[in-house]
């Protein structure tokens, strides 16, 4: 009786994810397919359409601006969100649960609005939309998780370390630079993961935020799609994939790598 | 050390700013300009009138809209207990070797471009899309069936959104749970499901509620998901807010919508707070990249 009960929660969960990931797999799979459709049936393999997609120069564009903006977005978000979570970590202040609460309030309000709200600022202080617009909105969009993320991490380095720096005759620089900056690095990195993967997926708020100029790749892939998907764009969907799912994995292992090098240094 | 009460005021006053800046003040000139006029020329004249908002109250189309936003949420919520709690269960009690590959699973969803996942149903579900090929080439059908553009497939992509927002959670919630006490359950003679009965399932509900409501919440602002995979039929109130503001330039009307769905989020976000406290979502998605 407890073995099926098992089983059948098993296939279950097997089932939900199949169908959870079946359209990724399907969109891969027919990026192979070389037919003019991007559509059944397969007519072998080939790389046809990367190619095309490598020589499609709006996109490489469009491209160049994601990273970019993911890159500036990651960092400012991480510098101004790790001493914020220093703050609420290390510190007791009256008001402290409201602030958090104000700081992680991006989560919970649709990005539509974050997007009109923005904009409407913008009209009001008379400047044109630009990627310093779109800056300040991804950053504002990724704070909250870049926040949690490293409040969560920073909950285990315990102080300790830091006062045996400072009893040790360190000064406050010195114990921040020798002591802290080490044992945060994980964090930093994950927060700025974070923030970067987000920023790079985002596509409602940005889709307000945008110039001509200015589109990121989910845009340009919405603007793309009429009502059939092209080949070109399971391409770039599995060019995103990959590029998605490898970078968290990188740095997941990068930062283990990190973290063992730091302790056999320590010995 | 006269400096240390400042401190953490130091540390947080680039993120307040920011926040205060960006988000706070923005959101004040949302209210503010929602009780604009628009003028028949197309300029924005300032004003303090509700005509706005009676726009939206006196035609039924625009609360039918807002209704329809909202039972969309409430069966997108549904779809992701149902199809949520189990996985997330299993998750939580399997004990094979794989362990940590599985928790990989727990993530990879958030990792997969959100417009690359949305539109991947098109695929599945189009008159050309796998369904229909198959249906057509083993000769049960003659013409594709229409899968695509209506609320049936708006909800499969909502779902196959937010559905791993929810298995973390419940996730997260269980990890919480002191296995001992099942233990304690079953050796006290209850047997395995009404161990989970009366004791698992009790206590993984902050955990089912805290995902509730941020799969409500983020079905009830999303924009993208209806646009692709809806027909003319399924718009969504952000739809609405992106083709008056965009589309049509009308700011003040826009606004005012953004209001009202701003008030409502709020209200229920609130409520929530109040009675069951926010906090337990937060913890899910701090733990994310793990």
């Amino acid at each position: 009786m407890k073995i099926s009960g098992w089983s059948l929660i098993r296939l279950y969960t097997i089932f939900v994810y199949i169908t959870m990931f079946a359209p990724i797999v399907v969109v891969i799979m027919l990026s192979f397919n070389p037919e003019e459709f991007g559509s059944f049936p397969m007519k072998g393999v080939s790389l046809r359409w990367f190619f095309r997609l490598a020589q499609n120069q709006p996109i490489i564009t469009a491209f160049k601006t994601s990273l970019i903006l993911g890159l500036i977005t990651s960092v400012i978000s991480t510098a101004i969100g790790i001493p914020a979570a220093m703050a609420f970590v290390r510190y007791d202040f009256p008001g402290k649960n409201t602030l958090n609460t104000l700081l992680l309030t991006p989560i919970m309000i649709p990005e539509v609005i974050l997007g009109v709200a923005l904009l409407i600022f913008l009209r009001w202080l008379q400047q044109p939309k630009s990627l310093l617009l779109l800056v300040i909105g991804h950053v504002v969009i990724t704070l909250p998780y870049v926040l949690l993320v490293v409040q969560a991490r920073l909950v285990g380095i315990q102080r300790v370390y830091e006062e045996a720096a400072m009893s040790l005759g360190a000064n406050a620089f010195q114990t921040f630079k020798e002591i802290t900056l080490p044992l945060l690095a994980p964090a930093i990195m994950a927060g700025m993961l974070f923030a970067f993967t987000i920023s790079f997926d985002d596509v409602t708020a940005t889709l307000f935020w945008a110039t001509a100029r200015t589109q990121t790749v989910p845009v340009k892939v919405l603007g793309m799609l009429r009502h059939h998907i092209s080949p070109e764009i399971n391409a770039l969907g599995t060019v995103m994939v990959i590029l998605t799912i490898s970078t968290p994995l990188l740095a997941g292992y990068l930062s283990r790598r990190f973290a063992r090098g730091l302790e056999s240094a320590k010995r | 050390m006269k400096g240390k009460r400042s401190q953490p005021w130091v540390l947080l006053t680039p993120s307040l700013s920011v926040i205060f800046f960006f988000l706070v003040v923005p959101i004040g000139f949302i209210i503010v300009y929602s009780f604009w006029i628009r003028a028949a020329t197309g300029a924005d004249i300032p004003a303090f009138q509700l005509g706005n908002y009676k726009k939206f109250f006196v035609d039924f189309f625009y609360p039918s809209m807002l209704l329809r936003t909202l039972r969309i949420s409430l069966e997108c919520v549904a779809l992701c207990v149902v199809f949520g709690y189990i996985p997330a269960y299993f998750f939580y009690q399997t004990r094979t070797k794989y362990k940590p590959l599985l928790m990989l699973l727990l993530m990879l969803p958030f990792w997969i471009s959100y417009i690359i996942r949305t539109l991947s149903w098109i695929n599945i579900l189009g008159d050309s899309g796998l369904i229909n090929y198959f249906l057509l080439a083993s000769g049960i059908l003659s013409d594709p069936l229409r899968l695509l553009y209506n609320e049936a497939s708006v909800l499969m992509g909502l779902v196959q959104f937010l559905l791993p927002f929810m298995i973390l959670n419940i996730y997260v919630s269980l990890e919480g749970i002191d296995k001992s006490l099942h233990e304690a359950a079953r050796s006290l003679g209850c047997t395995e499901w009404q161990a989970f009965r009366e004791v698992t399932l009790p206590l993984s509900l902050p955990g089912v509620s805290a995902g509730c409501l941020l799969v409500f919440v983020l079905t009830a602002g999303s924009y993208i998901t209806p646009m692709i995979l809806g027909g003319p039929g399924n718009e969504m109130i952000a739809n609405l807010i992106f083709n008056r503001i965009i589309g049509t330039l009308d700011w003040p009307f826009g606004s005012a919508i953004s209001v009202i769905l701003l008030f409502l989020l709020g209200l229920i976000v609130y409520t929530y707070n109040r009675y069951l406290g926010i906090s337990q979502i937060f913890k899910s998605l701090g733990g994310r990249t793990d």
